[in-house]
């Protein structure tokens, strides 16, 4: 509990170990065998991703070949892909990500301002509850979900998804904002507050700007998950059209003609943003899944 | 936190507001004190009231009920939807391959990882595309990463038969050995395979932030002691990586008791409930009886539930916010 004695920015800064130089007190062969190595399996780990990218832009003529690269390569199934109603998915999936993270942001960001500046009564309580749904997964209590929507009269909306989304990655964005808002000393807040600005104004304008990279990171987390999620949607949407693109996607396999080429220009377009995405808050993830217990 | 500490943290709001001129009478300051954490905590505790916990509810009180096919509720059922799910045919086998498939993804996925987290903790140059490559898998939807697998292993032109072929080890690629999640034997060990493939990332990335609280110097004293490599990984690595090999154990086991997307898209269960988890049967029985899929849900959370209170045993999470 020593909001001053903890550096500001403690998670953001490097790690305390000495640097080592590549290489350096090493034979150069061991170099090559680790390089050769780490090249390797970051091949194997991106390669199910490039085979997705490889098939999209299979023409259909050569789908069944056994040749393990085309002879040509064709856009014909991107530029094709809004002609088979993915279109609305895709905007389904936008409205349900884009939905969380703003309730998401909107109920966490007071929750974790409050408990990292004040102690109060049930503050533990309400972090155990946190770190609780956190563990959980709304896989575990489908069918209580199932029914509690279905008597609500919310089947098949997306409010349903965005709620049940926003709910199960509250806890993450609680968790990672707390600790970075307890790392930036109180003493800023009060000089702020001392010049006149009131408490909200010292939030806005000196807290949260600090915070940012946990703000950040909490957002992108949020989205890609609401994004990625499936079992939810698949028991929650009816329609078509209101399908998020997970179920539309999964949906393209039961058909009786898959239409491979499709499934991957749709598939393409709903992984490599969020690889992407991922990409920029990767070092700060870890973090707030494990709730702080390795640092 | 000591009584004391609460004390002086519970005045100090109060004390600080004075100097912005906010000095309200003393009885309105005491309905907000007391009010006050409510209105920054109680939206977030009534979504989580909303959809977690009143499902648990719902669903231990439908585990009770008669469903029909309908989804309209006919009654208590007692403890009938237990007694008709433990007589299930297929229950013994579907829990005991859930017990196989837990303890296999989990354990591969740690000793890979270790191995993993030792080669990406080296420097060497290109470090960091290798490891922006190693989390595509946690990233991309699991189901994308089912649904690419399921693609590559298509009978007859998949990319890993056709790999096989060309490799002299599937002669026909027309025959049932080019099917490999059609066979019983085989469809098994393919989407455990998959289950690893997703679960590395984020293993290895935690066993690589525990292995970055290891200080140099620790390596540098049994260095000096004259300690050999694989007696220094036993006994300073081994021991000093734990608090991140549990929880990133548990977090594992988690997953992947609840994983559902990559035998959904994979085989839906198939072969003849061959690979079938508890999870996969919750969501197959939700289409002929919820009041025993629900049955099967609380079954399977009384396992969540021993895996959340070892989490909490194991996770330091209150040091962390106090």
């Amino acid at each position: 509990m020593s909001a001053i004695a903890t550096p500001p920015f403690a998670l953001d800064a490097p790690p305390a170990r000495r640097k080592r130089r590549a290489g350096e007190g090493r034979p150069a062969w061991k170099t090559i065998v680790i390089v050769t190595a780490a090249y390797l399996i970051a091949f194997v780990f991106v390669f199910p991703y490039l085979d997705m990218i490889v098939t999209a832009l299979r023409p259909q003529s050569e789908l069944q070949s056994t040749s393990i690269l085309p002879h040509h390569y064709t856009f014909a199934a991107f530029s094709s892909l809004w002609k088979t109603g993915l279109g609305q998915n895709l905007k389904v999936t936008l409205l349900v990500a884009g939905g969380a993270t703003v309730l998401v942001l909107l109920v966490a960001l007071p929750a974790a301002y409050y408990t990292a500046r004040h102690r109060f009564r049930g503050r533990l309580a309400f972090l155990l509850l946190v770190l609780v749904t956190q563990m959980f997964q709304p896989t575990a209590m489908l069918v209580g979900i199932y029914r509690e929507f279905f008597s609500f009269h919310l089947l098949n909306t997306v409010w349903s998804l965005i709620l049940v989304n926003a709910g199960f990655n509250l806890a993450f964005a609680v968790w990672i904002l707390n600790a970075y808002i307890s790392s930036i000393p109180r003493e800023l807040e009060e000089a702020a507050m001392v010049e006149g600005t009131g408490r909200l104004g010292a939030l806005f304008r000196v807290t949260l700007p600090l915070a940012l990279p946990g703000v950040v990171t909490a957002l992108i987390f949020t989205f890609i998950a609401a994004w990625n999620e499936f079992i939810v949607a698949l028991t929650l949407t009816q329609t078509p059209s209101r399908m998020p693109l997970t179920v539309a996607i999964n949906g393209f396999i039961g058909a009786y003609s898959i239409e491979w080429q499709h499934l991957f220009a749709a598939s393409v377009v709903a992984t490599i943003p969020v690889i992407i995405l991922f990409a920029l808050i990767e070092r700060r993830v870890i973090n707030g899944l494990t709730a702080g217990s390795i640092k | 936190m000591s009584d004391a500490t609460v004390a002086r943290h519970a005045a100090g709001p109060a004390q600080r507001s004075g100097p912005t001129g906010r000095r309200k009478v003393s009885k309105r300051q005491r309905t907000v004190r007391v009010l006050a954490p409510l209105v920054w905590i109680g939206p977030a505790t009534a979504l989580i009231g909303l959809v977690v916990v009143w499902p648990v509810v719902v669903m231990i009180r439908t585990s009770m009920q008669k469903v029909s096919s309908f989804g309209e509720i006919s009654g208590g059922a007692g403890w009938n939807n237990f007694r008709h799910l433990f007589h299930e045919l297929a229950f013994k086998g579907v829990v005991e391959r859930t017990i196989i498939w837990v303890i296999v993804v989990v354990t591969v996925t740690m000793l890979v990882s270790l191995a993993l987290a030792q080669l990406f903790n080296q420097s060497f140059p290109g470090r960091r595309i290798t490891r922006w490559a190693l989390i595509a898998p946690w990233a991309a939807s699991v189901l994308m990463t089912a649904i690419v697998f399921k693609w590559m292993l298509t009978p007859g032109y998949g990319l890993i038969d056709i790999l096989k072929h060309h490799l002299g080890l599937l002669p026909n690629l027309n025959g049932s050995a080019a099917d490999p999640l059609g066979q019983a034997k085989s469809a098994m060990p393919w989407l455990m395979f998959v289950a690893v493939f997703v679960s590395l990332p984020f293993t290895t990335y935690t066993i690589l932030a525990g292995l970055s609280t290891i200080p140099d110097e620790v390596y540098e004293a049994a260095r000096v002691d004259g300690a050999g490599k694989w007696h220094t990984y036993r006994s300073i690595t081994m021991p000093l990586l734990r608090p991140a090999l549990t929880v990133a154990t548990l977090i594992n086991v988690m997953n992947v008791f609840n994983s559902f997307p990559i035998i959904w898209a994979m085989t839906h269960g198939q072969p003849g409930y061959t690979t079938t988890t508890t999870t996969v049967y919750m969501y197959i029985l939700k289409g002929s009886d919820l009041g025993e899929s629900a049955a099967m849900s609380v079954v399977n959370f009384g396992l969540i539930i021993v895996i959340v209170g070892l989490f909490l045993r194991f996770s330091r999470w209150k040091s962390e916010v106090e």
